[in-house]
């Protein structure tokens, strides 16, 4: 046979796949009254739903939602004071920048990213809010939109990239030192008796930041074979895991007070993230763990053979495969922490619903506790939705060779 | 030196894993330029073998000296041994997460602290002999498993081995590709490199062998001549070998 033989000989009786359309009135009768009992279980839950939903409706309908416009600037910035707002956001505008910036030079998932932040910034400046803000929300695109430009132009350059990372990198300590203030120059505002829902961010942010490298390195030393180290990782993690995190807070917050001279006691807002940051990092070791022992032992071997020692066997081959593997739950533990960081609340720490809690018992928002709580609930939804979007996407991206 | 007596030399050789004794007095040497077949059932012990050789089994008794290295407990010895010897496996190990160039490329980049363009070259070339130089932006997993296992001999090639180690690398390929991989190998041997070859691909070994080593229960039955061993075996367990698996 030549080779013109062969190829007909490979698209020879190829059919296309049957089709696998059903008619609506044929798809209904198979699927939700085939029987009595189906159509009897149809007809009560479709009640049930439709009752549940109206009766929602209905109290969305008359609901007081003026509550979360009159009191936004409290619940988002807590009592942050109004002069000092330009700092909050002058951080929004640095974060919008650099989202931009990597945009325009990667593209991909940063683009969509920073898309959205822009869109979503034109959107609210849209609605009525005081003429002020809108201002502060159109800025916001602008400056997405110039790090954009600079970013597509920088596009390839060495020093561009380079300025990149070290611009997140340094993005955050020049956040807090914005909205803390540096003595003498910018005034103070303490964190903890004053920002909100930017303390449950900046936790969050914390506590993703040190957590997952300090669980990488617990899990790596579970399984060292060094018996102390592998000892003490164990009995950490086991022991953390052991223990609700309120109690660690109240201990970080209660016993540290009686233990600790003042002079070298962290602030409490510190102690917080810190309590946060040890917690989650004994559950993300475990998850990390679970991507190390899923990579086979060929890999070790092919590793070791080519002249890789065992740090670079780690750094190069190992851990990438297995943090890939682990993303679904390592996103998962991130979502817990950002949603954790409400248990602040209990210690003196005027988080979101702290703050929320406060508004539900001003005279004036009486019997709004449904409309905050909602209020509440979609800002985490949105941001944890967000995060999770993202992860799907990054395994997407990392997926691409996967056997 | 110790180096005159040969590039791989075995004293005794002991292997145990937990009461079994894997590897029972392994005496052999082989010289450089030297082609080697290793056969004999499964778990006689010729992986294990083979294994000790760049420390991915470690053995517990008498003495293994690679290119005039002593193989010990000491780090710095093992990784040497480890830039000298390339090895491809059964299963072909590719990292999975790296395109064939990275596959390739690493190993020279990071251990021989190569420029990445000069490793990158090193790897095309490489790529080009085993003859897949059309796919190296690809993932390991979009390659037939014939593909795969040429790619696994460029990364090893990648390092400028001395010593080449093959554990049953046709094992567990289709028929149809086994050719293409065996057809690499035999190129490789007319080149000169000193290979080790644990296989059961007679046809390979009459044909590209110096010599044979047959292998039963830890032990070294038998080596010889292809020539010999085909057709003049003298140990009756290896006529058994022989009768068992060229009947058919």
């Amino acid at each position: 046979m030549d080779e013109n033989q062969l190829a007909g000989y490979a698209d020879k009786n190829q059919l296309p796949p049957p089709s696998e359309r059903i008619p609506v009135i044929r798809w209904l009768k198979q699927n939700l009254f085939s029987s009595w009992f189906n159509a009897i279980l149809t007809v009560v839950s479709t009640a049930l739903i439709m009752t549940i939903v109206f009766g929602l409706l209905r109290w969305a309908m008359g609901a007081r939602w003026e509550v979360i416009p009159a009191n936004l600037k409290l619940l988002l910035v807590g009592t942050y004071p109004v002069e000092h707002l330009w700092r909050v956001w002058a951080t929004v505008y640095l974060i919008a920048f650099l989202l931009g910036f990597s945009s325009g030079a990667h593209g991909g998932l940063m683009r969509r990213v920073s898309t959205v932040v822009a869109l979503v910034s034109v959107v609210l400046a849209i609605l009525p809010f005081p003429w002020g803000t809108r201002g502060w929300l159109f800025g916001t695109a602008i400056a997405a939109a110039v790090g954009f430009g600079l970013g597509y132009l920088g596009k390839g350059i060495r020093w561009c990239k380079r300025l990149e990372i070290v611009s997140w990198v340094l993005s955050f300590p020049i956040s807090l030192i914005f909205l803390n203030g540096v003595g003498g120059i910018l005034p103070v505002i303490k964190g903890r008796t004053t920002w909100g829902f930017m303390l449950n961010l900046i936790g969050a942010v914390v506590g993703i930041g040190l957590s997952f490298p300090v669980g990488v390195l617990l899990a790596l030393g579970r399984r060292s074979k060094l018996p102390a180290i592998r000892l003490v990782c164990t009995a950490y993690i086991e022991i953390i895991r052991g223990v609700p995190l309120i109690s660690l807070l109240f201990m970080a917050s209660i016993m540290l007070q009686l233990l600790l001279p003042a002079s070298v006691r962290p602030d409490l807002l510190i102690r917080a993230m810190m309590t946060i940051t040890a917690f989650s990092a004994a559950y993300m070791a475990e998850n990390v763990r679970g991507g190390l022992q899923a990579i086979p032992q060929g890999q070790y071997e092919a590793a070791y053979a080519v002249g890789l020692n065992r740090a670079l066997t780690t750094i190069l081959i190992i851990l990438p495969q297995a943090l890939r593997i682990v993303i679904p739950a390592i996103v998962g533990q991130f979502i817990a922490l950002f949603m954790d960081t409400t248990l602040f609340g209990f210690i003196a720490i005027l988080e979101l619903l702290n703050i929320t809690r406060s508004i539900m018992g001003n005279l004036e928002w009486r019997g709004t506790i449904f409309e905050l709580y909602m209020f509440i609930g979609v800002v985490f939804w949105i941001l944890c939705y967000s995060m999770s979007y993202v992860s799907r996407r990054i395994e997407k991206t990392l997926g691409v060779g996967e056997r | 030196m110790i180096n005159n007596e040969g590039i791989i030399i075995y004293r005794d050789v002991h292997k145990w894993y937990g009461d079994f004794h894997a590897l029972r007095g392994i005496t052999f040497t082989m010289q450089k330029g030297e082609v080697v077949v290793i056969c004999g059932p499964s778990g006689s012990g010729k992986s294990t073998c083979i294994r000790t050789i760049n420390r991915l089994e470690e053995h517990q008794r008498g003495e293994i000296i690679v290119d005039g290295m002593e193989l010990t407990n000491d780090l710095r010895n093992i990784e040497a041994i480890r830039r000298e010897v390339g090895m491809v496996f059964q299963q072909f190990n590719l990292f999975p997460h790296l395109t064939v160039l990275q596959n390739v490329s690493l190993a020279p980049f990071w251990v021989l602290k190569m420029k990445k363009s000069k490793a990158e070259e090193v790897a095309l070339k490489l790529l080009e002999r085993v003859g897949i130089p059309e796919q190296v932006q690809k993932y390991p997993a979009q390659l037939s498993g014939g593909q795969q296992q040429r790619v696994a001999i460029a990364r090893a090639l990648a390092m400028s081995p001395k010593i080449m180690l093959f554990d049953e690398p046709t094992s567990a390929l289709d028929p149809e590709m086994i050719k293409e991989v065996l057809d690499v190998m035999k190129n490789l041997a007319r080149s000169g490199m000193t290979m080790i070859v644990v296989t059961h691909e007679m046809g390979f070994a009459r044909e590209v062998a110096d010599r044979i080593v047959f292998f039963d229960y830890g032990q070294l039955v038998e080596q010889n001549t292809p020539e010999e061993f085909f057709h003049n075996p003298k140990h009756d367990r290896t006529k058994l070998f022989l009768s068992q698996i060229l009947d058919y």
